[in-house]
């Protein structure tokens, strides 16, 4: 009787991982659904295609020796295959195929967020090249140092110092953000974005249905992402904590999309439904380090810090000519690093300075090696599409396709 | 003959094919433009940064017709779209040196 309750649990449990796991590689739809509209038209099939190879490209670099350096064990998971039940000292809850498929749809979600920040001028192999650097090193090493529990590089462990990051705020989004940033600064600005006077040129997106249709994507799927965290559902307690995370990532949305959307509003006088897209995700992007602990209320707060202060991020990177067109490192950089500072309030788990020493840790590594990677792949193959190439549209010059075939309009 | 070009706005197409129906204009070219005349533009704002819309959305209507007709299709055309608020369009009339209808041959009057 008691096996097979155990039999019940492992089952309930891989399976909850599974479906969880399933809802996070969705959020790769809500991606390059968002990210297709907050481009130009002529930008389109390059960003669409770029998000399609990524998810591959992470799902294989973790494979062969991501998840091996961030977990331990063999390089193309030799190991991993295996029963987590007959012959282990200790039996695991839940299948171990489960636990990599849980953690590499992680992964394609911090690379992709890179995606949207340097879309519309670097070039589709360059940006691919990267992606096979960040997820089969970068990420990993880092995830090593937080959920992998390792000490970094032999001198601190990040959990012994306070340091809290339930689903990701910091491991997966600020990481994400960081290597955007690099990016960012590699690549340089779109052509005609920033005048010489100071100007800030607006590229409006191609098609705010589409971004709209993103972002709910990634609502949805978000719900894996933070209650697939919770590691388990087969018992009272568990179950609990899975329904309160649901409950306050919901919350944070809905406080982060009203912030946004009325801090849009008293700043540019109309409601910039761009900026209430950004303002959802920042919400979920600011529970993401602690969703379990808050109220329902205070995650509607925290989601609500996340929306205005996303709003302010997007508008101070423009000022600074930091061209990112859809917002990815204000959404996932600027307030993933808000995320791990709100853990403390409502967890005494975590204090302050762990996660202002995570954050520094993830931030630093994650920028200065992707910095490292984006100039030598520089040197090697060029990161910019060059300037008549992106006049044209990389539609053309990198995919030969345009995503809007017949819809005829001035460039 | 004579080729009326009238610059108007989007929504009122509807009534000026209408009207150009109704005094027997058989044939017209619809094309959808972009412009501005003397009213000023005005900016937007796209995620805090400024953008001038200067170019409004127009539809050209083209139609050939004879000189004896120019007059009823101008007055037509003017009545349908007339709403009295800036941006109403303008019509333009030009001479055609020939018409060739394609499936029969038919030149000239004939032709329109």
């Amino acid at each position: 009787m008691e096996n097979e309750i155990f039999q019940l649990q492992y089952a309930l449990d891989t399976f909850y991982f599974l479906v969880c796991g399933a809802l996070v590689m969705w959020m790769a739809a809500g991606f390059a659904m968002l990210e297709a509209g907050l481009v130009r038209g002529k930008n389109t099939v390059e960003i669409l295609t770029k998000n399609v190879t990524l998810f591959a490209v992470a799902c294989t670099m973790y494979m062969v020796c991501g998840y091996a350096i961030m977990y331990g064990g063999d390089y193309v998971l030799s190991t991993i295959t295996g029963d987590g039940v007959t012959g282990a000292d200790e039996p695991a809850t839940y299948a171990p195929s489960a636990d990599f498929f849980f953690q590499v749809v992680f992964v394609a979600t911090a690379m992709s967020i890179v995606s949207g920040a340097v879309a519309e001028r670097m070039k589709l192999f360059a940006f691919l090249a990267f992606a096979v650097v960040m997820t089969g090193f970068i990420y990993p090493m880092e995830g090593s140092w937080t959920w992998g529990g390792n000490p970094v590089f032999g001198m601190y462990t990040l959990g012994d110092l306070g340091f809290l990051d339930f689903a990701g705020s910091g491991i997966v989004h600020m990481a994400g953000a960081a290597a955007a940033l690099a990016g960012v600064i590699m690549v340089g600005a779109r052509k005609g974005k920033y005048g010489p006077n100071g100007e800030i040129n607006a590229f409006p997106g191609a098609n705010l249905p589409l971004a709209t249709l993103g972002t709910f994507i990634l609502w949805l799927g978000w719900f894996g992402f933070n209650g697939g965290s919770v590691l388990a559902t087969a018992s009272v307690e568990s179950a609990n904590a899975v329904a309160v995370v649901f409950m306050n990532t919901n919350a944070a949305a809905a406080g982060g999309c009203l912030a946004a959307l009325l801090t849009a509003k008293l700043m540019f006088g109309k409601a910039d439904l761009t900026m209430a897209l950004n303002g959802c995700l920042a919400g979920l992007v600011a529970i993401t380090a602690g969703p379990d602990t808050p109220s329902a209320l205070q995650a509607t707060l925290f989601g609500g810090l996340g929306g205005v202060l996303v709003v302010f991020s997007i508008v101070t990177l423009d000022k600074l000519k930091i061209d990112d067109p859809v917002g990815a490192i204000s959404v996932h950089g600027v307030v993933g690093l808000l995320g791990l500072l709100l853990v403390p309030v409502t967890n005494d788990g975590a204090s302050f300075s762990g996660q202002i020493i995570g954050g520094l840790t993830i931030f630093g590594w994650v920028f200065a090696t992707s910095l490292l990677a984006f100039f030598a792949i520089k040197a090697v193959l060029g990161l910019r599409v060059s300037e008549e190439e992106e006049y044209e549209g990389s539609d053309i010059a990198e995919c030969g396709m345009e995503a809007y075939p017949e819809f005829t309009s001035a460039r | 003959m004579k080729l009326v070009t009238a610059i108007i706005k989007p929504f009122k197409l509807d009534d000026v094919r209408e009207a150009l129906s109704q005094i027997g204009v058989q044939g017209i070219t619809v094309t959808e433009v972009k412009g501005f005349g003397r009213q000023k533009g005005h900016t937007e704002l796209y995620r805090g940064a400024e953008y001038v819309v200067d170019f409004l959305p127009k539809v050209k209507i083209e139609a050939a017709v004879t000189v004896e007709q120019v007059d009823q299709v101008i007055e037509a055309i003017t009545s349908a779209s007339h709403t009295g608020k800036i941006g109403d369009g303008k019509i333009f009339v030009t001479d055609i040196d020939q018409i060739i209808r394609i499936r029969t041959g038919e030149t000239g009057e004939a032709a329109i």
